[in-house]
């Protein structure tokens, strides 16, 4: 499995999707800066965390004009796998390859600590997950409330686009369990073609035991049975 | 460029429109009579308002450590792990493989007072660059917080301002805030202290220095335009406040962190492309510290084309470029034909880059400008450099005035009233774990990204230091994984009655902090906050703290490699609490040492370790909570005593023994258990550690130092004693985890949830 993790100027956990995927799961991995216009022969992309451009205006809103944009798009419209986490989800929900967006938390500040997210619908990051199954993982940011229409949201639902739902430790989904204010508690979606998955909590950042947490893992291993399985 | 034939002879000229210069100019800059004496002796004639500018800032207190420097070269700062003692941007120890941690803590208390969101913002990034300026990635931050009383009408809108200024520069660039500590008193109300420490990694043999050497090598400028934000910070930082300090926001700095990410990844692939000889960022006093302090570390002169600076104002005079404390901007010398390759990486990063000087064998710092000229007007008039700025560097150096200022004893303190003794404990315990100074920070530090870069081993509040896991990376190999402790210390009350001990106080506290989760201290950085130094009280204080510090470090082996002074925190006359903040890197031989603070398992046995309080309850929390003074007498520190602890606690965590471990310190005993049941929400049953007859209360929240709870499976009691008994450390079990109370026999009886609750609200009077 070959992963390209894209870099625009303010990622910052660039180094952890890196290290995640190369350095604990074993597969090759490596930066393409955002001047770039090629992902080369990427079997899979990371857009990841950070501050893409800053992000004084809306999170992910600059990035979506950047050189390797249309690669990305390129990428993804072929069915390619693609992660965005975080500052990464906010940027593909900018360019058009996820429905809805990212709002500031509804209490308006930037909120880090582990949320538990209840897995809900399959995809190639997540298909070996048993569904109901819950996932501790921590969460950074101050953009990070999915917000949709409702016709969006209906549909999300009734295609099971939903990869992800805040819960609580036990999987139950309630209002105290959503740590920023995401419409039907989504914590990640997945598009139509579910090739592309973004979501606001940090997997690449709870994958190891030293970490005291090795949850996130499990989707990165998703990622590399699923092109195993394809190839 | 103008080539050295090109330097104009002569005096330099008074650049239109700038003020005529006297003394009366030069007291507003805030030098003295015998300041602008020594100004004119250096000169042999009167300077230019641009001159008298750069003289100003550079004799600051802030930028001079005038009344400082003779008492800090008492501190020790060598050992067989220093790489950089202080005097560099930042001070570096030695964590194997040819690898250093690089370090340093600074204050930004004045401009965060004015301006909270801004000032706190740019105290970061001035750290930051600190750090990567000697060729360190920065991996981890940590603060120390001062605010004035929980019911002050400023404190909410200090604290709000401040935590989301830290989190939002430090979330951007994605350097973890992994730790910190906060105390409430009414001393800061009106002088709150900001202090910002950060750790990088580099490879020892690449590290970058602030040296201006080889005389025709180019003067880059990089980073930030210049504009007129900060001009005369360092001045504002040496001065006192009054009821006119507000309309001091114009020297309050304006922070960019995506600026600073840009600047800090291109910096680190400047550094790898070999082609620098050195680097300092401008921080305080901007252009003119930068290069005047680059110059005198090579004994060089620096010639600069102010006409080259990028600007983002119209209109800037040299003064002003000068004196700018914009944000995110570094100098660098390159080797004579290679500033095409650091302007490229520039590019490539979108940074603004130039030319703008050269080093000289003259050991003077000229500036030059043409008046009229301004590359912002289209099209700029033509250049015509006319010298503005001629002045020895060793006159803003190492010349510059040191005094050794008069001391005095303070009388005794006023008698204030002692505490009732007669409280029930369980009252007392729940006031104080719910109180602002002993409850949870939560709030704060959930604004923080602290796991940011994959390192976060011990989260905050999960154990007694920050433990990170840190990549040490060179050219192709392999990255080797480190893992270093990280912790910030000082309790101003117990340095305000007796600054030597309670300094010394501060080391052991931050010492015995990283021991407990496993790690060998290596090294500390300081940041020293007092008031005016103009009073000889203060100073009196300032020379004994200085010394408590000494016999600290020298005793538990931490040397200082780095830090700062801060000094003039007071406002309309009344001083903050002598505050001199300490942090120390200390690194663990093996993730498997690493020991967290709170009970992890039922049935686990709680053993104290140290001599059991006396009851001697100066200075803490629970003094003050009852009386409203910072009272009682001092309760010291045996620090031989102190060593023997740490080491205990060393040789306990490296043997694998403990379950967990957390210091006795501010709210005492009873804060210490009630914080070990609060993490995993598991109950214990002790008793009091036996001791003399002094009152259960008294005993339960005095704050005297050096003491530990741990605990241990049962089977490890045998191990754990004889560890103790070695290094000579008293050691008593005194209960066992479990339940759902917390119990003290005959003293205490909480239920776990409550203090939980009680614990978790405790900031919420003040940002609800």
């Amino acid at each position: 499995m070959r992963v390209a993790v894209v870099v625009f100027p303010g990622s910052n956990a660039d180094w952890d999707a890196l290290h995640a995927v190369r350095d604990v799961l074993g597969a090759d991995a490596r930066y393409v800066f955002h001047k770039e216009t090629s992902l080369g022969d990427a079997d899979a992309v990371v857009v990841p965390g950070g501050f893409s451009y800053g992000d004084y205006l809306r999170a992910g809103a600059i990035a979506r004009f950047s050189p390797i944009a249309p690669a990305i798009e390129r990428f993804a419209k072929g069915g390619g796998p693609v992660l965005g986490i975080c500052n990464g989800f906010q940027v593909l929900t900018e360019m058009g390859l996820l429905p809805g967006g990212l709002a500031r938390n509804a209490h308006l500040r930037f909120e880090c600590r582990d949320v538990w997210v209840r897995v809900e619908g399959g995809g190639p990051f997540t298909h070996q997950l048993a569904q109901g199954s819950v996932l501790r993982l921590p969460i950074a940011h101050a953009e990070g409330r999915y917000v949709c229409d409702p016709e969006t949201l209906a549909r999300l639902e009734a295609e099971e686009q939903v990869a992800f739902r805040y819960c609580a430790p036990d999987g139950e989904v309630h209002a105290e369990a959503n740590p920023n204010g995401s419409v039907a508690s989504i914590a990640g979606v997945y598009n139509e073609a579910r090739n592309v998955l973004g979501l606001m909590p940090h997997p690449e950042r709870a994958a190891e035991a030293v970490l005291g947490n090795e949850d996130g893992l499990s989707l990165f291993r998703c990622l590399a049975s699923f092109l195993e399985e394809a190839a | 460029m103008t080539s050295p034939r090109d330097t104009l002879p002569g005096a330099p000229i008074p650049f239109p429109g700038e003020p005529d210069v006297g003394r009366e100019t030069a007291r507003e800059m805030g030098l003295t009579d015998a300041e602008w004496e020594r100004v004119g002796f250096f000169l042999g004639r009167e300077p230019t308002y641009a001159e008298l500018g750069v003289f100003s800032v550079m004799w600051s207190e802030h930028c001079s450590y005038k009344s400082s420097r003779v008492h800090l070269a008492r501190l020790p700062t060598e050992g067989p792990q220093v790489v950089q003692g202080p005097g560099e941007n930042a001070g570096a120890v030695d964590i194997g493989d040819g690898f250093c941690a690089v370090f340093k803590m600074e204050s930004h208390n004045h401009p965060s007072y004015i301006e909270p969101y801004q000032g706190a913002a740019t105290g970061v990034g001035g750290i930051l660059r600190d750090v990567f300026t000697m060729g360190a990635r920065p991996v981890a931050s940590l603060n120390s917080l001062r605010f004035g009383r929980p019911d002050h009408e400023r404190t909410p809108y200090l604290v709000r301002g401040v935590v989301k200024g830290i989190g939002d520069y430090g979330n951007c660039i994605g350097v973890p805030t992994v730790g910190g500590e906060v105390q409430f008193d009414a001393s800061y109300d009106g002088n709150i202290l900001v202090n910002a420490f950060t750790v990088g990694i580099a490879s020892t043999d690449a590290l970058f220095f602030g040296t201006a050497e080889g005389v025709g090598n180019p003067v880059l400028y990089v980073g930030a335009r210049t504009g007129r934000d900060g001009i005369h910070g360092a001045t504002m930082a040496s001065a006192e406040f009054d009821d006119a300090s507000e309309r001091k926001l114009p020297t309050v700095q304006v922070g960019d962190p995506f600026m600073e990410k840009l600047l800090l990844e291109a910096c680190l692939e400047i550094f790898a492309a070999d082609v620098l000889v050195g680097v300092q960022d401008m921080g305080a006093a901007g252009l003119t510290s930068s290069s005047v302090e680059m110059a005198a570390r090579a004994g060089r002169g620096l010639e600069l084309d102010l006409d080259a600076i990028p600007r983002r104002a119209r209109g800037l005079t040299p003064y002003e470029m000068l004196l700018s404390e914009s944000q995110e901007r570094m100098l660098m010398v390159a080797r004579a034909g290679e500033e095409e390759k650091v302007l490229a990486i520039c590019a490539k990063w979108d940074l603004e880059a130039a030319v703008v000087g050269r080093v000289t064998d003259s050991g003077r710092f000229v500036c030059k400008a043409t008046p009229g000229y301004d590359p912002l007007v289209d099209p700029p008039s033509a250049r015509a450099p006319q010298l503005v700025v001629d002045i020895p560097v060793g006159a803003l150096a190492d010349e510059a005035p040191k005094y050794d200022r008069p001391q005095a004893e303070p009388p005794a303190a006023p008698v204030t009233p002692a505490p009732s003794l007669e409280l029930d404990p369980n009252e007392a315990l729940r006031a104080l774990i719910g109180s602002p100074n002993l409850g949870s920070r939560q709030w704060i530090w959930r604004q923080y990204d602290h796991v940011v870069r994959d390192g976060t081993v011990f989260r905050p509040g999960e154990a007694d230091a920050a433990v990170v896991r840190v990549f040490c990376e060179r050219d192709g190999e392999p990255a080797r994984e480190k893992f270093l402790a990280l912790s910030v210390d000082v309790n101003g009350r117990h340095v305000l009655l007796d600054p030597f001990q309670g300094a010394a106080m501060a080391v052991a506290e931050c010492a015995r902090n990283v021991a407990c989760t496993g790690a060998k201290p290596l090294g500390l950085t300081d940041c020293l906050n007092f008031g005016s130094p103009e009073k000889p009280e203060t100073m009196w204080r300032f020379a004994r703290a200085i010394d408590g510090l000494a016999a600290a470090c020298r005793a538990l082996d931490v040397p200082v490699v780095s830090g700062n002074v801060s000094l003039y925190n007071e406002t309309d006359g009344a001083p903050i609490l002598p505050t001199p903040t300490v942090a120390i890197v200390g690194q663990l031989e093996d993730p498997s040492h690493r020991v967290g603070m709170s009970f992890v398992r039922a049935g686990d046995l709680v053993a104290h370790l140290g001599a059991p309080s006396r009851g001697a309850l100066g200075g803490s929390e629970y003094w003050v909570w009852q009386t409203g003074y910072v009272g009682g007498a001092p309760v010291g520190i045996d620090l031989d005593a102190e060593v023997a602890l740490s080491r205990a606690l060393l040789a306990l965590a490296r043997e694998r023994r403990l379950a967990s471990a957390h210091d006795v310190s501010d709210g005492g005993l009873a804060v210490c258990l009630a914080e070990k049941c609060l993490g995993k929400g598991l109950g214990c049953r002790v008793h009091l550690p036996s001791g003399e007859g002094a009152p259960a209360l008294a005993r339960l929240f005095a704050e005297e130092p050096t003491r530990a709870v741990v605990s241990f499976a049962p089977e490890a009691r045998d191990g754990v004693a004889a560890i103790c008994a070695a290094h000579g450390v008293p050691f008593e079990v005194i209960g066992e985890v479990g339940g759902s109370e917390l119990v003290v026999d005959g003293a205490v009886a909480i239920a776990v949830g409550e203090l939980a609750a009680r614990h978790h609200a405790a900031l919420a009077p003040i940002v609800g």
